[in-house]
């Protein structure tokens, strides 16, 4: 075979291999906004399923709040202890308590608890459904006159949405109170500056801007952890395929939205 | 608003569900080629057939859980492929569904499980339930099986009461997914034993499939044999065993055919 056959030949692979891509990466993204579109559909329409609500809301939220609580919790120490250390170096100690107090209601706690979230709940989700999917669950939902959508992804999603904003607002405080732990017990900071300084420059629009995006992480990840599950193929297999699919995707698009959801609400 | 749609009632003389020229194909790979079957009101046919002839997705066309590439699917007079979402979701209330492995909610008990299309689709008292619950599970000859999980029941069990929950609406038509596969020959006939029960309390059509030919002559009025995505012969069970047809034959002895030795 001559070079540029082989070139050739090699071109038209490659070419392949990025059409394929895709066509997939277009055909997830489609299955995703199907999702988000039949829960809207399905969100106020009748029966109303109070108690599969609840059951779900204790299960992202309440069942949630130690991981959460903790991660929360050792972020915040560990920042006191970082910028406390390097403040330290230019003597401004005293404006720690700000840094970790907006840092976390900004930024840290929304995104680590989603990641948190997008761990504990999204691959339970997928793995959920999916293994719902492979025993003809979903089959029979459909055949008894039930739309599974409405009975299994609604709540599910709805609980997520509505559960992410107060476990951020838990780890907001759990993350301020390990800052506070830290430079005052281990750093000898001056507790009553320290404080002050903590809520000298946080706004309520940083608090509830951090909220805001926690909802919408909550949404991206039930939405992303039962799409995976509901269209898993392949028997017990496929289902690992979607759980470990579901938390990969869901993190990634919480990273990215995350960019421009800060950029859209500061 | 809207009145929800009612599916009209079958005009008499009609079948209950007639499928005319169904097609179906998987990537490429046609599984239903050109499938025409009617089923009267009240008859109990089975279809049999190989692994992989297609009389899973053909099963699941009537429901509309599959849509076909071609043909149609009537029930009632209603052609499923045209109904609107909401009247198809109505024409599912006549069906009652029994599939391979039970299909049962993992995260449900037994009596949770046959409550759920009450619970879902009437306005039942919980003593209502409670009673039409009982009833079905004696109709599958279980008791006391009530509050507990999927997981903690056997094979044959679950799929007593993946029946009782199929029944629990008192649909028109009753389908039957393999409901022998995987089960020791005690308990198949116990399995065939409660359809053929079911039937005679019951005013239902039924459709099972299976590749189990000795379940088949006990549950059947009509026996279909489906071979490629194609029925290559209908009759009733006595007729069918006389069928001259080389694979019918081999099928009902259990034989392999010469193709699949050489």
């Amino acid at each position: 075979m001559s070079s540029s056959a082989r070139l050739l030949q090699t071109a038209r692979a490659t070419l392949d291999g990025v059409g394929v891509r895709t066509v997939a990466l277009f055909e997830e993204a489609g299955r995703f906004f199907y999702i988000l579109y039949q829960t809207g559909y399905w969100l106020f329409r009748r029966p109303f399923d109070g108690r599969q609500w609840l059951r779900q809301m204790v299960r992202v939220g309440v069942d949630s709040i130690p991981v959460v609580g903790l991660t929360a919790m050792f972020t915040g120490m560990v920042m006191a202890l970082q910028t406390y250390r390097g403040f330290e170096r230019f003597h401004a100690e005293a404006y720690v308590g700000s840094v970790v107090s907006l840092s976390l209601t900004r930024e840290l706690a929304p995104v680590l608890a989603a990641l948190m979230i997008a761990g504990r709940i999204g691959s339970s989700l997928a793995a959920e459904l999916g293994s719902m999917r492979v025993t003809e669950q979903i089959d029979a939902l459909y055949a008894m006159a039930t739309e599974p959508i409405h009975y299994l992804i609604v709540p599910r999603v709805a609980a997520t949405t509505l559960m992410l904003p107060p476990l951020v607002a838990c780890a907001d405080g759990l993350g301020i109170f390990g800052g506070y732990a830290v430079a005052v017990g281990l750093m000898d900071a001056n507790p009553v500056v320290y404080w002050e300084k903590t809520f000298q420059y946080l706004d309520l629009n940083d608090v509830f801007s951090g909220l805001i995006k926690a909802a919408a992480f909550g949404l991206i990840l039930s939405v992303t952890g039962c799409t995976k599950g509901f269209f898993t193929g392949g028997g017990a297999e496929g289902v690992g395929r979607s759980t470990t699919a579901a938390v990969v995707m869901a993190s990634l698009v919480i990273l990215i939205s995350d960019f421009f959801l800060t950029k859209l609400l500061f | 608003m809207d009145p929800t749609p009612t599916p009209a009632p079958s005009p008499a003389g009609t079948p209950k569900i007639a499928v005319t020229d169904l097609w179906k194909s998987f990537s490429g790979k046609p599984v239903l080629r050109g499938l025409t079957v009617e089923v009267a009101s009240g008859e109990s046919l089975v279809i049999v057939g190989g692994s992989g002839a297609g009389k899973s997705v053909f099963l699941k066309h009537l429901i509309g859980l599959i849509r076909p590439d071609r043909g149609r699917v009537v029930v009632d007079g209603q052609d499923l492929g045209s109904a609107d979402p909401t009247l198809c979701l109505e024409l599912r209330k006549k069906f009652g569904m029994s599939f391979q492995e039970g299909a049962l909610f993992d995260s449900l008990d037994v009596f949770e499980n046959i409550a759920f299309p009450l619970r879902r689709h009437t306005r039942m008292t919980e003593g209502e339930i409670a009673d039409r619950v009982r009833e079905c599970l004696e109709l599958v000859h279980l008791s006391g099986v009530e509050r507990k999980a999927p997981s903690e029941l056997s094979g044959g069990m679950r799929r007593r009461v993946g029946f009782a929950r199929a029944i629990a609406m008192k649909p028109e038509i009753l389908l039957f997914d393999e409901p022998n596969t995987g089960l020791d020959p005690i308990t198949s006939a116990v399995i065939d034993n409660v359809i053929v029960e079911m039937r005679e309390h019951l005013p239902v059509t039924m459709v099972t499939i299976t590749h189990d030919m000795k379940s088949a002559f006990r549950i059947a009025d009509r026996v279909a044999m489906l071979r490629d995505g194609v029925l290559i012969a209908t009759a009733p069970p006595d007729e069918f065993r006389r069928i001259p047809d080389p694979y019918v034959q081999k099928f009902i002895a259990g034989e392999p055919l010469e193709e699949e030795l050489a």
